[in-house]
C-alpha cells in the first residue's frame, strides 16, 4: 500500500516535470518554428507545428536587411562582451586578492566602500552615470559601452570570498621560494583558482551579452548599437517583419546557448555563489 | 627588503621583522606610506584600479547627480548658478502623480513575481532533487532560459505567444475553445497585460532560484530526514514544513532580497512589451521607466531625473539596511 503511494506519487512527480518542461521550451521552439517560416505561414490561420517549407534563407537574408543592422549589432555585442569580461575578472580578481590577502591597516574601510555600491545598483543610477559618460564625449562609443560597467563590486565580494578560502600553503611556499605578491598571484594563484574565474567569467559575459538598459542609453547611433539594442528598435519598426525579427532573435542567442551548454557547471557554481551571503 | 615574505604568516614574528612593527622605531614618511615590506604599495597595486574606477562610475555619478538635482537642468549637465531651484526638482517628483504612481506599479509587480517565482522555483528544486535520473536534463531545462535576455524573450511573448492577433498562439489556443481574441497588452480592463509581464520574468528567472534552492537543498543533512521518518513524520507535506522549509531560511531570505531589488530594477521587460512605434501607454510604468521618459525622453529634463535617481537609490539602500538588519537578526537567534 505504502510501495503503490510511493510509486503513484513519484510517477506524478515525473509527468508534472515532464509538463513543466515542454512549458519552458515552448518560447525556443517558437524562435525555431517563426524564424523558418514565411511570413504567410506565420500569419495564417490555425497552428501548424511546423511551416510546411522551412524557409532557411531567412538566415542569411536577414543579415541583409538595412534597417536590422544585424552583422555590425553582433560584432559590437562580441566586442563588448569580451572585452567587458576580461576586464571586470581582471580589475575584480586583483582587487579581491588584494582585500583577502594583503594586510593594509584600512582594508576594511575600503572593502565597505566597494560593499556599499552593491547598495544602489547600477541600474538606479542610469541617469547620473549617463550624465557623466557624456560629459566624457562617450557617448556612442565603445569605451562608453564597456569601460563604466568594469567595476563589479559583486565580482570583487566574489573573489574575496573564494582567495579567503583559498589555501594558504600553496602561497606560502611561493614566498618561500622568493616570489612576491604579485608573481605569487599570477604563478600560483590564478592557475590554481580557474574555477573561480570561469564561474565569473561566464555570469559576466552572459549579462553583458544581455544587457540592455545601458547599451540602450549610450549606443545612439546605429553603428553602436548591440544586438539587444538592434532586435529592440526592430520590433517597434513600422512595417515589421515577423519571420526576420524571429530569425535574428534566434541568431542572437546562439552564443549563449552555446557558452551555457559547454560551460553550465561553471555557470550553476557562479549562481550559487551570488546568491548565498554568508 | 623583498616584496613580499613569509612575515605575514600569523604565527610568530621572527625577531628581524619586529622593528616593522608599528612605533616601534622612527621611520621616514616616505617609508611609512609604503608600509612594512611595501605592503601598503601592493596593497594598492591590487586594489587600487578597481577602487578608483569603482568610485569614478559609482560615487562620482551619484555626487554629480545628487548637485544636477538642485538645479533646472534641461539638457545640460552644467547647469548656470541662476538654475538653482533648490529642493523644487524633489518637490515636483514627490508631488507627481505618475512618480508615485510607479511606485505603486513597482509595489503590485512585486506582489505578483515575488511569490510567483517562490513558488515555482522551489517545487521545480524539489522536484528535481528527488530525481533518479534525467536530473541534469531537467536542471538544464529549466535553467536554460537563463540564457536568453529579455529582448529575445519580450519578442516571443509580444509577437508569438501573446500576440493580440489571431494567430498569437494563446489566442489559438483559446479559439479551440470558442474563446474571443484579446488584445493582451492594449488591454487594461481587466490588465491582462500583467500576465505577459509576470510570466516573461517568471520564465526567465525560476531557473536561476531554482539553482539556489538546489544548492540549499544539497546543505541539508539527510540525518534530519531519517530522524523525522524515525519520529513517524509522514513524508510529503509534514516533512517539507518541519524540516526543509525551516531549514532553506537563509536561502529563502537571499532569494527573496534579490527577487525584490530585481523587480525594483525592472526595466528591460516593461520597455520591450508595452513601448511602439507610438512610444509607452500612460499605464505599467514602473520606477526605471519612469525615469528613463523624463531623464532622456524629449525633455532631457537631467535635473528631474537626478533627483528621481537619488529618491529610487535612497529607497532601495534604505530598504536593504532594513532588510539586512531584519533577517540579520532572525537568523543569529536560531
Amino acid at each position: 500500500m505504502h510501495d503503490a503511494l510511493t510509486r503513484a506519487g513519484r510517477a506524478l512527480r515525473l509527468a508534472s516535470l515532464i509538463v513543466l518542461a515542454l512549458l519552458f521550451l515552448i518560447p525556443f521552439y517558437l524562435l525555431v518554428r517563426n524564424g523558418l517560416a514565411t511570413e504567410r505561414d506565420i500569419t495564417a490561420p490555425g497552428w501548424t507545428l511546423f511551416p510546411h517549407t522551412l524557409q532557411w534563407s531567412n538566415l542569411t537574408e536577414v543579415f541583409r536587411d538595412p534597417n536590422l543592422p544585424l552583422g555590425r549589432a553582433l560584432l559590437n555585442s562580441t566586442l563588448i562582451a569580451v572585452s567587458t569580461t576580461l576586464g571586470t575578472v581582471l580589475l575584480a580578481s586583483l582587487a579581491g586578492y588584494g582585500l583577502a590577502r594583503i594586510p593594509f591597516r584600512r582594508a576594511n574601510v575600503v572593502f565597505y566602500a566597494i560593499l556599499g555600491t552593491l547598495m544602489v545598483p547600477a541600474a538606479v543610477t542610469f541617469v547620473p552615470s549617463f550624465v557623466l559618460v557624456s560629459s566624457l564625449g562617450w557617448i556612442s562609443t565603445l569605451r562608453g559601452l564597456v569601460i563604466p560597467t568594469l567595476f563589479s563590486a559583486f565580482a570583487c565580494f566574489v573573489f574575496r570570498q573564494y582567495f579567503l578560502g583559498f589555501p594558504k600553503e600553496l602561497e606560502d611556499a611561493a614566498r618561500v621560494d622568493g616570489l612576491g605578491y604579485w608573481r605569487t598571484y599570477w604563478r600560483i594563484v590564478v592557475p590554481n583558482a580557474r574555477p573561480v574565474f570561469a564561474a565569473v567569467g561566464t555570469i559576466v559575459f552572459i549579462g553583458a551579452w544581455n544587457a540592455f538598459l545601458w547599451p540602450l542609453v549610450i549606443g545612439q547611433d546605429q553603428e553602436a548599437w548591440t544586438v539587444q539594442v538592434a532586435l529592440s528598435t526592430f520590433t517597434t519598426a513600422q512595417n515589421l517583419n515577423l519571420h526576420e525579427l524571429f530569425v535574428a532573435a534566434g541568431v542572437s542567442i546562439v552564443p549563449l546557448v552555446v557558452v551555457f551548454l559547454l560551460l553550465q557547471r561553471y555557470i550553476v557554481a557562479g549562481v550559487e555563489r551570488s546568491g548565498i551571503d554568508d | 627588503m623583498t616584496a613580499g615574505g613569509t612575515e605575514e604568516a600569523v604565527t610568530d614574528v621572527p625577531a628581524p621583522r619586529a622593528a616593522a612593527a608599528p612605533g616601534a622605531e622612527p621611520r621616514s614618511f616616505g617609508a611609512r606610506l609604503l608600509g612594512p615590506q611595501r605592503r601598503n604599495l601592493w596593497f594598492w597595486l591590487f586594489v587600487g584600479p578597481f577602487a578608483i574606477g569603482l568610485g569614478l562610475f559609482t560615487y562620482v555619478p551619484l555626487a554629480w547627480s545628487v548637485y544636477l538635482s538642485f538645479f533646472d537642468a534641461h539638457n545640460t549637465v552644467s547647469p548656470a548658478g541662476s538654475d538653482f531651484v533648490g529642493l523644487g526638482n524633489y518637490g515636483a517628483m514627490l508631488g507627481d502623480a505618475a512618480f508615485l504612481g510607479s511606485l505603486g506599479t513597482f509595489v503590485l509587480f512585486t506582489a505578483f513575481i515575488v511569490p510567483a517565482t517562490y513558488v515555482l522555483s522551489l517545487a521545480l528544486a524539489l522536484m528535481v532533487n528527488r530525481l533518479r535520473f534525467a536530473r541534469a536534463f531537467f536542471r538544464s531545462v529549466f535553467f536554460l532560459p537563463t540564457a536568453c535576455s529579455y529582448v529575445v524573450a519580450a519578442v516571443i511573448w509580444k509577437l508569438s505567444i501573446f500576440n493580440g492577433v489571431r494567430f498569437g498562439l494563446a489566442n489559438t489556443v483559446l479559439g479551440w475553445f470558442g474563446t474571443d481574441q484579446t488584445a493582451w497588452l492594449s488591454t487594461t480592463d481587466p490588465p491582462w497585460y500583467w500576465l505577459v509581464i509576470v510570466t516573461v520574468r517568471l520564465w526567465l528567472q525560476a531557473g536561476f532560484y531554482m539553482i539556489l534552492f538546489l544548492a540549499g537543498l544539497q546543505r541539508i543533512s539527510p540525518q534530519l530526514y531519517e530522524a523525522a521518518a524515525v519520529d513517524g513524520a509522514r513524508p510529503g507535506w509534514q516533512v517539507l514544513r518541519h524540516i526543509t522549509l525551516p531549514q532553506l531560511r537563509a536561502t529563502s531570505v537571499a532569494v527573496v532580497l534579490l527577487l525584490v531589488i530585481n523587480a525594483f530594477q525592472a526595466f528591460d521587460e516593461f520597455y520591450n512589451l508595452l513601448s511602439d512605434a507610438r512610444g509607452y501607454p500612460p499605464y505599467a510604468r514602473p520606477p526605471l521607466v519612469y525615469l528613463y521618459y523624463t531623464a532622456l525622453g524629449r525633455d532631457q529634463n537631467l535635473g528631474l531625473g537626478s533627483a528621481g535617481a537619488v529618491i529610487l537609490a535612497l529607497i532601495i539602500a534604505v530598504a536593504t539596511v532594513v532588510q539586512a538588519r531584519w533577517f540579520g537578526l532572525g537568523r543569529k537567534e536560531e
